[in-house]
């Protein structure tokens, strides 16, 4: 019988892992299908499972809902315009292969989501917009979206998720899907260490371990929340910009098995509305809402010419996310703060155009853009008496968070597309750093997989793209369905063997079991204990560190390399004692590891900071030593790989080309 | 706003081993206390780590008794307010009360479908192996979108 500590172990060999259950992972789940009847018919059968900590229905970032989908390129633009955005956004250094391809394959998962029944709103001949029950013309017939900005559009979209899961899981079956298991490893080949063999996890319901064996994984866990210490400590920590769920499993787990990362010091600093971090593109796009110091001047007008300092990321017409935060934060470190959101002159200005049936519809528009997405925020504008109209919201800089799928670029290093130009060699000054068993150039082979044989990721695990957001996850998991397919089919004689042997993995898994089981009756008071650290506490230190020396919001994000070094000793320390964490019950396990996925997160993070000699984002981060944007030497990629025996990481430098013309976005 | 489970409300989904709320909690809060221990309230569900809790309303949309609503963050926001949701099929209805006793009530769709009517594959066609390392996807949906190829300037 199976107790706590002592679990059942399952196993099970598939050929195709699918880790996570969000929009990159239900994509996959959808694409794969066909593909896996058209294998069959070739003589291959090929096994699929999806594991999912959560229920695939509320998992991952879209599980509350969203008032946008953020990428759809619309007939009537470019992908390569899409790509500029992206890289002026990103300070210049993504991949444009990945943005690209991903460019021109989004708009077809926006189209079934509207076909699965996702309301997108539409305008009218007149131009007057309509929600998106009324059954107008869809986008694939050609109805027009309505565009909060030059690439989003606005949906109905509480139930997004719940759609596009229910998709997914008919499409793959419910026997091919294991909800409420948390994989924390994964697990390299016994013949073959720079290839995947497997992966283990455990129920967070029942006492039983998971092993599994597969040819392929695809690694799409989302981003990385609550590494820095957030700006509410209390209650309010968990209302987190990012799902407070993303523990950076994607990035420490991949980086475990030696995936090279890339860009792991970005960062996204999100300006939002103070405290319930509701959403404000559309108050800025939609509303046309200007956002200014105390004492009404528009900082983006009033410190334009900070922009200058950074050519030519600050001379685009819509100059990157950092800089926008950079000229904010200028406003707030000489005293003029606090930062308004003017909704009251927004809604004014709006309401001279407007009918009063409009008007009434506006108002609905500007509360559902937070309870479609960020219901919190309504919260605390019903506790601050805070009508829009009559009363302007403040804005604040978040914690940082890292991410690969939103405005930010962190993540994995991951095969492109070969049909639009990237290098397939590296031709750069110091290509000798580069690990040997690294591939060159940005294609080898399979599209989605990473340096790691079998290893597959998408969503917020990609780097060097960014701002594919829901849809270009959905879309990008649907190219990993494809060419995990077409792995395992050249691969299908292929057995994989695991490197470590079952019981090593459930002592490793259950370990923090153990240590409180151990050491539990010792002191009266179970959370102090000095043979063990609650995952809490150990939660807060990584905070404390993060966010005191790694540029968080208690120095204004700023760091320098002493700092750094500072950050680095404390980390190591933070990584030795995280083999002490205690798990009194399941959930703690489960935080447990997900706290231990923060860490190495986190480290690489701090890693790649430390690396890179310049302050590439002014506004999320500033390395004080090099507060410059070093375009001569460090317009490069920074990657990595980290070494699980020696638990230490190796930084280096790959070269940045331009595949698309960056100029015309200062035309 | 972490989440409270109201006593008179909850029925912990009748004596099943799993609730509602258990089910959909993405970040795994919600947990029923079986014997009382935890609580004193013995087959209800609480939310075990409020200060975890992101208000997705996951659990709120879901509880079949209404028996789950949000209170604003005790560390932040001043008391009084709520914002409480009812998701039907097809809509949602939300009705705001502010600390001052302003009430404002909206209705938004969620699906245009019947719930559970999605036929993924029905009427698409079969993935044809041959295309397996090309561009696109199974089926096309009017969405790929060819770019110019004179803007690919490293080709």
């Amino acid at each position: 019988m199976a107790e706590f500590g002592k679990p059942d172990v399952v196993e099970e060999e598939v050929d195709i892992l699918i880790i996570g259950g969000g929009m990159a992972a239900c994509g996959t789940g959808y694409e794969i299908g066909p593909w896996l009847d058209a294998a069959k018919a070739q003589g291959v059968d090929i096994k699929v499972k999806l594991v999912d900590k959560a229920a695939m229905d509320r998992s991952g970032a879209v599980a509350q809902g969203l008032s946008a989908i953020n990428t759809y390129i619309g007939s009537e633009q470019d992908p390569a315009d899409y790509t500029r955005m992206v890289s002026n956004d990103l300070m210049g250094i993504t991949r444009d292969d990945l943005a690209y391809d991903l460019g021109r394959h989004v708009d077809e998962s926006v189209h079934l989501f509207e076909e699965w029944g996702l309301p997108i709103w539409k305008t009218d001949e007149n131009g007057e917009r309509h929600d998106g029950s009324k059954g107008m013309t869809p986008l694939k017939d050609g109805g027009k979206p309505v565009r909060s900005g030059k690439w989003q559009i606005m949906i109905n979209g509480e139930s997004y998720k719940w759609i596009v899961a229910e998709a997914a899981k008919k499409a793959l079956g419910t026997d091919r899907i294991e909800e409420r298991v948390f994989i924390v490893k994964l697990v390299n080949d016994k013949n073959d260490k720079n290839r995947i063999a497997g992966a283990v996890g455990f129920s967070t319901r029942d006492h039983k371990l998971f092993v599994y064996k597969c040819k392929a994984a695809l690694l799409v866990a989302g981003g990385c929340v609550n590494i820095f210490r957030p700006r509410s400590v209390g209650e309010g920590q968990g209302r987190a910009w990012y799902p407070v769920w993303n523990a950076g499993s994607t990035y420490a787990m991949a980086a475990e098995v030696g995936a090279e990362l890339t860009m792991m010091e970005n960062r996204f600093v999100p300006t939002r509305f103070k405290d319930g971090y509701g959403p404000v593109g559309a108050w800025f796009l939609l509303f046309k809402s200007q956002a200014t110091n105390a004492f009404g001047e528009v900082y983006m007008v009033r410190n334009k010419d900070m922009l200058e300092d950074y050519p030519p990321y600050g001379l685009a017409k819509v100059p990157a996310s950092c800089l926008r935060n950079h000229l904010m934060l200028k406003e707030m470190r000489e005293g003029r703060g606090p930062i308004w959101m003017d909704t009251v002159t927004a809604l004014a200005n709006l309401r001279e155009t407007l009918s009063p049936r409009e008007v009434k519809h506006l108002e609905a528009e500007a509360w559902e853009d937070f309870l479609d997405m960020c219901i919190g925020q309504c919260g605390i504008w019903a506790g601050e008496n805070i009508e829009p109209e009559k009363k302007n919201s403040e804005l604040m800089p978040t914690e940082p968070y890292l991410l690969g799928s939103h405005s930010g670029c962190c993540g994995i290093w991951a095969s492109g597309p070969t049909d639009v130009g990237a290098p397939t060699s590296e031709e750069h000054a110091e290509k000798d750093k580069i690990p040997s068993h690294l591939p060159e150039g940005w294609n080898w082979g399979y599209r989605g997989m990473t340096t790691v044989q079998g290893l597959f990721t998408a969503g917020d695990g990609v780097g060097a793209s960014g701002h594919k957001f829901s849809s270009g996850s959905h879309a990008e998991g649907r190219m990993c369905a494809k060419s995990m397919v077409k792995f395992v089919m050249d691969n299908k004689d292929w057995k994989p063997e695991l490197d470590t042997d079952v019981d090593t993995l459930m002592e490793e898994i259950y370990r923090p079991v153990r240590n409180y089981l151990e050491h539990k009756d010792y002191t009266t008071a179970i959370d102090v204990n000095p043979h063990y650290i609650t995952p809490r506490m150990l939660q807060f230190r990584l905070q404390k560190i993060m966010d005191e020396y790694v540029a968080g919001v208690a120095t204004y994000y700023t760091t320098n390399e002493h700092m750094l070094a500072l950050a680095e000793q404390k980390l190591e320390m933070l990584k030795e004692d995280a083999l002490k964490m205690r798990a009194k019950d399941l959930h703690e396990l489960l935080r447990a590891w997900e706290n231990y996925h923060r860490i190495l997160t986190a480290e690489a993070h701090m890693k790649h900071i430390q690396f890179r000699e310049e302050s590439r984002y002014p506004g999320f981060y500033y390395r004080m030593d090099k507060n410059f944007v070093d375009e001569e030497n460090w317009h490069c990629f920074v990657n990595s790989v980290y070494d699980k025996t020696t638990k230490t990481w190796t930084c280096f430098k790959r070269a940045h080309k331009d595949l698309v013309d960056k100029s015309k976005l200062f035309k | 706003m972490p989440t409270f489970v109201r006593t008179d409300k909850c029925d912990g989904c009748k004596g099943q081993d799993k609730t509602a709320c258990m089910y959909i909690c993405p970040h795994d809060l919600m947990k029923l206390d079986k014997d009382g221990s935890e609580t004193g309230h013995a087959m209800k569900s609480y939310n075990q780590e409020p200060e975890q809790c992101w208000e997705c309303y996951s659990c709120i949309k879901i509880c079949p008794q209404n028996a789950i609503e949000a209170r604003p963050y005790a560390d932040i926001v001043p008391l009084g307010a709520s914002v409480q949701p009812l998701r039907g099929t097809d809509s949602i209805m939300w009705t705001i009360k502010f600390r001052n006793g302003t009430m404002k009530r909206f209705k938004f769709p969620i699906r245009t479908t019947p719930e559970g009517s999605i036929d993924p594959y029905g009427g698409k066609p079969a993935a044809d192996i041959n295309k397996i390392a090309e561009n696109r996807f199974f089926v096309e949906a009017n969405g790929y979108r060819i770019g110019d190829p004179s803007e690919l300037i490293a080709k």
